[in-house]
């Protein structure tokens, strides 16, 4: 292998240094590091007075590997499935060729900062905002794969949750390219490391999980039960315990599926605010159903509409109390996806 | 292309040889017989022994592969990383190969411009997927490695989930150095899974010097005999990939 400078080199780059693409000549002014993980060093920059992130290693397959991600996902139309990509080039320096690329610079907290600034109400909206980008993502056949809470981080106001570092990300059917054990389906014992849908939302109900417990306790042997153990544990996940015992177990299909029970734990009259025990005592498991879309309005709120009258027999005033309100809810949705396309 | 098999050698040590041959000349042998060979060297949390660290880097980089030194609790994680950059590492030799042929003048991937350079690696991608792998783990289990077998064990238990979730087909074997009489001591023979593994790790005693040369030197042949015998039942495996890196 060619002798490229090593990664300690590189995370020593001060501020004010240059660095000049040698295919494409764009010149990028170094401001500070912004971090790094296994597979390189990310550096804010600047270029034309605009602020760019930009991600160099010492192993140019990786860079190539993660451009070649980024290039899929600006095919995907009104989305922002990770940063944008703004161009990739070799950095010529006196000890050897660096590979870089250079993408949109997001600027925010990461996942857990967030939310310990702003209290657990949060975690649900982040949670949901999280699983309409990942049914995209599985939509157009990828598994995002090393989904963690340092690979999201919180911009706005208002408050966007993003996916970066797509160094995991891979064609759903292959096998897992990079994954972090404590998020990891297979280190549990849950699940092989196949990349589908199922593989993230796992990794999902772990991010949840790891907003209660920042410390992560340590694995003794694995299982759904050892994890659930914890999840008992913490009062702030006590509305999300069986969504995610589902999402640990492979249960939802979709990452709609999964988004639909967490709406539903939100609702005002939902389970987890009066009298819980007796009525999750009732309640029916899930219903199995196909993956819906969230913009289809109509669709979904009949499928709560039957699922309420299910559970509550004679309570049609609150039923249709609640119709209203996820009606509203799915409008407004609807129009959020709509601005963000136009 | 034809793709052929990929043979790696897994060395999990603490580094530290003091027995035998040279163990980088030994790693440099392997290479030569198109085995490369990966190093992950377990480290306790506070010790950093620079001795070691020397072995086990000069290991690798004779044996055309990766080293990662990891302290007990990531290494699961680790020995996935390791084999699949080693996997990858060892494809692009073989792509470089080709490109060479067809560019000249001693050009690889890394001096095409970045544009061409992603669809080289969709095709290292494919390969790394479906490519059959054969890897040979060879285990330190001298008196210093003793606290390290249990997490070394679900490390290997970690690392056929990984491989076994790839469509191409794997082989695993296990030796253990030093053996009983030996230097090395066969563990497990060629098999795709290693579940059985849990069983014969609770019988592993550690103790002992540390052969890591004469190991590695009577490690290489077994990947001939499974050759062999898989010729032998079938005559149309050919194209090994000899002389990649
Ligand atoms: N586009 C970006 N905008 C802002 N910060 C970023 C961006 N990309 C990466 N970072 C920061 O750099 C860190 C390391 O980047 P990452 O891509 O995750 O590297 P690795 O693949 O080595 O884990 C991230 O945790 C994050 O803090
Ligand atoms: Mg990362």
């Amino acid at each position: 292998m060619m002798m490229n400078p090593s990664l300690k080199n590189l995370s020593k780059i001060s501020s004010g240094t240059i660095i000049e693409g040698k295919w494409h000549h764009n010149r990028y002014t170094i401001i500070k590091q912004l971090g790094f993980g296994a597979n390189g060093i990310v550096y804010l920059a600047r270029h034309d007075s605009k602020q760019v992130a930009l991600k160099m290693s010492d192993n140019g397959m990786s860079v190539t590997s993660e451009v070649n991600v980024l290039k899929a996902f600006a095919k995907v139309q009104g989305s922002a499935l990770g940063p944008s990509l703004l161009d990739v080039d070799d950095w010529e320096t006196s000890e050897g060729k660096v590979s870089f690329y250079v993408m949109e610079f997001i600027k925010g907290p990461d996942f857990l900062s967030f939310l310990k600034q702003k209290g657990p109400d949060w975690t649900g909206v982040m949670v949901l905002q999280l699983l309409a980008d990942l049914q995209l993502l599985h939509d157009n056949g990828w598994v995002f794969g090393d989904l963690k809470p340092e690979n999201l981080i919180v911009t706005g106001p208002p408050a966007r949750i993003r996916c970066i570092d797509v160094g995991g990300t891979t064609m759903q059917g292959r096998s897992i390219k990079e994954f972090t054990e404590y998020f990891d389906r297979g280190y549990w014992g849950l699940g092989s490391r196949k990349a589908e849908p199922r593989y993230d939302l796992f990794a999902v109900a772990m991010i949840m999980i790891n907003t209660a417990f920042p410390q992560r306790f340590t694995k003794k042997s694995g299982g759904l039960e050892e994890i659930m153990e914890k999840v008992k544990q913490s009062p702030e996940l006590t509305r999300y315990e069986k969504i995610i015992s589902y999402a640990l177990s492979g249960k939802f299909l979709s990452a709609n599926e999964m988004r639909m029970e967490i709406i539903q734990v939100h609702l005002p009259d939902a389970p987890s605010r009066s009298n819980r025990q007796q009525k999750t005592a009732k309640q029916p498991p899930f219903p199995r159903q196909p993956a819906r879309s969230p913009v289809k309005k109509a669709k979904s709120s009949t499928s709560v509409q039957t699922r309420k009258q299910f559970n509550k027999g004679k309570k049609k005033f609150a039923a249709l109390e609640t119709i209203t309100i996820i009606l509203v809810i799915s409008l407004m949705y609807f129009f959020y996806i709509y601005s963000q396309i136009t | 292309m034809k793709t052929g098999t990929i043979r790696q050698i897994l060395l999990i040590t603490d580094g530290c040889s003091n027995q035998g041959e040279d163990p980088i000349a030994m790693a440099a042998l392997a290479k030569e017989q198109g085995i490369t060979v990966n190093v992950i060297g377990v480290m306790e949390h506070d010790v950093i022994d620079e001795q070691g660290m020397k072995e086990i880097e000069g290991l690798a980089m004779a044996g055309g592969g990766v080293s990662q030194i990891v302290y007990a609790q990531q290494l699961s994680q680790t020995v996935q990383m390791v084999t699949r950059k080693a996997m990858t590492q060892t494809l692009q030799g073989v792509v470089n190969k080709e490109i060479q042929q067809i560019l000249g003048g001693g050009r690889t991937v890394e001096d095409l411009p970045p544009e061409q350079r992603g669809e080289v690696m969709e095709v290292i991608d494919e390969l790394g997927e479906t490519v059959e792998l054969d890897v040979l783990i060879l285990v330190d289990t001298s008196a210093s490695m003793k606290q390290k077998l249990p997490t070394v064990k679900e490390a290997l238990l970690d690392l056929s989930l990984s491989l076994n979730a790839r469509s191409g087909d794997n082989h695993f074997s296990v030796f253990v150095f030093p053996g009983k009489r030996k230097d090395v001591e066969k563990l497990l023979d060629w098999t795709p899974k290693l579940e059985s593994l849990t069983s014969i790790f609770a019988k592993l005693t550690t103790g002992g010097i540390t052969p890591t040369g004469p190991a590695l030197r009577e490690a290489l042949p077994y990947f001939d005999k499974k050759r062999s015998l898989r010729s032998f039942l079938n005559r149309d495996d050919e194209s090994f990939f000899e002389e990649s890196v």
